[in-house]
């Protein structure tokens, strides 16, 4: 369970926050500006909040109150941006290896191979970021943040470079494995598509602030006259 | 040709770049990576030699490492020596004078670096040594070559806190530049024509190097 309360603040924007999540798969929903990228910062641990609390099973990952602060590679959390952020002088598989320094060498080539194949990324592994497209480099980017078996897995919208079908697939599996590993996962995403494809708790965000918490169908009930339209526009183009 | 003073300058640039190497790695990574307002007191400080006359260093050094204070008489008392008019003491005076022509290319070359990428790293558990030695040092490559060429043509070509810490004893103290001073003096100008031409050579040597480099890097990538 992760559960959080924050008062955090990026220039002139401001996030205030008080949430539990409690099930294995949340979806943080709002539009652009609202906060969901630097949610998912704070959780990371990459960036501070000005006072608040995070904590992942009870265990507090921060704690202004008394200067606690868990660097971010400690708090088995897991970051996947819009962009891969691959490095770019490293292999694919390099890179998926990276984060598994404490395994020796056969069975980090083993972890390796396991995650580019649990993303459909196996023929990849000799290639440099630079030879990849968006998806691929999306797809060796979630192997890397899952290699080194986070507790805590945060997305933000990582399935942008995807198409639909492969979008689709992928989510499949992957929701299996994570369930299977015990990994809790937030999504950040501002469509709605997204957040209903999953049978999701879904967090509104807007401006910073909590609007709405539960279960998808309840959540986003306003947002579904929009996203219909939507649908019938791109069936017209 | 003083061979002498050659082998010297070289030996005192070698010296000093691998001096160097060691502090403006680690701390042109704290500039870049660390958090708080006394970095900036840290950047200005490690700028400062830029900025100050030779002689004035020179000057300063020599008062600090002479047997005048009591840190200068503490070093000549651990080491056997007072650092003035020494090769230790030019190499004392040379880091320090160098120092900006080392940092100041690896913190242009570490904050280029995506950050995005240095927050992956993070992420996936690297520590402040990992995070450069794996990720800042091989996407800064040409900066740290920059460092490395800058910092000893620098410390060959450097002339007043040569002169005003280390003299000009022969074998010790006395490099290229002084050499070149030194015959200007007695007007040996055909002596000096040679000296000249010779820091003039390593220069363009060091900076072909550079641009060498640079521009395999380029067309290897179109």
């Amino acid at each position: 369970m992760l559960d959080f309360s924050l008062d955090a603040r990026r220039g002139s924007f401001q996030l205030q926050l008080e949430c539990a999540f409690a099930t294995d798969w949340t979806v943080i929903f709002g539009p652009s500006g609202a906060g969901k990228s630097t949610l998912l910062r704070l959780l990371a641990g990459l960036d501070d909040p000005v006072h608040g609390r995070i904590a992942l099973d009870g265990r507090a990952l921060t704690e202004t109150a008394i200067r606690l602060r868990v660097p971010p590679g400690r708090r088995q959390t897991s970051l996947v941006s819009q962009q891969p952020a691959l490095f770019p002088h490293l292999t694919a598989a390099a890179n998926v290896a990276y984060g598994l320094s404490g395994l020796n060498r056969e069975a980090r080539t083993r972890r390796v191979d396991e995650m580019l194949e649990l993303v459909g990324a196996t023929h990849l592994a000799a290639l440099c970021p630079q030879d990849l497209s968006g998806g691929q480099a999306q797809r060796v980017a979630l192997a890397r943040a899952l290699a080194p078996s986070p507790r805590l897995l945060l997305l933000d919208e990582p399935f942008s470079a995807l198409d639909g079908v492969a979008s689709d697939a992928l989510l499949a599996r992957l929701q299996s494995w994570l369930r299977e590993n015990k990994v809790q996962t937030v999504v950040a995403t501002h469509d709605a598509t997204d957040a209903l494809a999953t049978s999701a708790e879904v967090l509104l965000l807007r401006d910073g602030r909590r609007v709405a918490l539960g279960p998808a169908v309840e959540v986003l009930a306003p947002e579904r006259g929009r996203l219909l339209v939507r649908l019938q526009m791109s069936k017209s183009t | 040709m003083d061979w002498q003073a050659f082998a010297l300058s070289l030996r005192l640039a070698s010296v000093t770049t691998a001096i160097l190497l060691a502090i403006a790695v680690p701390l042109a990574a704290l500039i870049v990576l660390g958090r708080g307002r006394w970095l900036a007191a840290v950047e200005a400080l490690a700028t400062l030699p830029m900025v100050l006359p030779p002689t004035v260093l020179g000057f300063f050094l020599l008062v600090l490492l002479g047997p005048r204070t009591a840190f200068g008489r503490g070093i000549a008392a651990v080491l056997g020596h007072p650092l003035a008019f020494s090769f230790d003491g030019l190499v004392v005076g040379s880091v320090i004078y160098s120092l900006p022509f080392a940092v100041q290319p690896l913190v242009a070359g570490f904050s280029s670096v995506d950050t995005a990428l240095v927050d992956a790293a993070r992420l996936l558990g690297a520590g402040p040594v990992r995070l450069v030695s794996s990720i800042l040092i091989p996407l800064a490559r040409r900066s740290l070559l920059a460092a490395i060429v800058l910092s000893f043509l620098h410390t060959v070509g450097e002339f007043g806190v040569v002169l005003m810490l280390g003299g000009d004893i022969p074998g010790a103290t006395r490099t290229l530049s002084i050499v070149l001073y030194d015959q200007v003096e007695s007007f040996d100008y055909a002596a000096a024509d040679h000296t000249a031409l010779l820091l003039l050579g390593l220069s363009v040597l060091a900076l072909a190097l550079i641009y060498s480099k640079t521009r395999n890097r380029g067309a290897g990538r179109a």
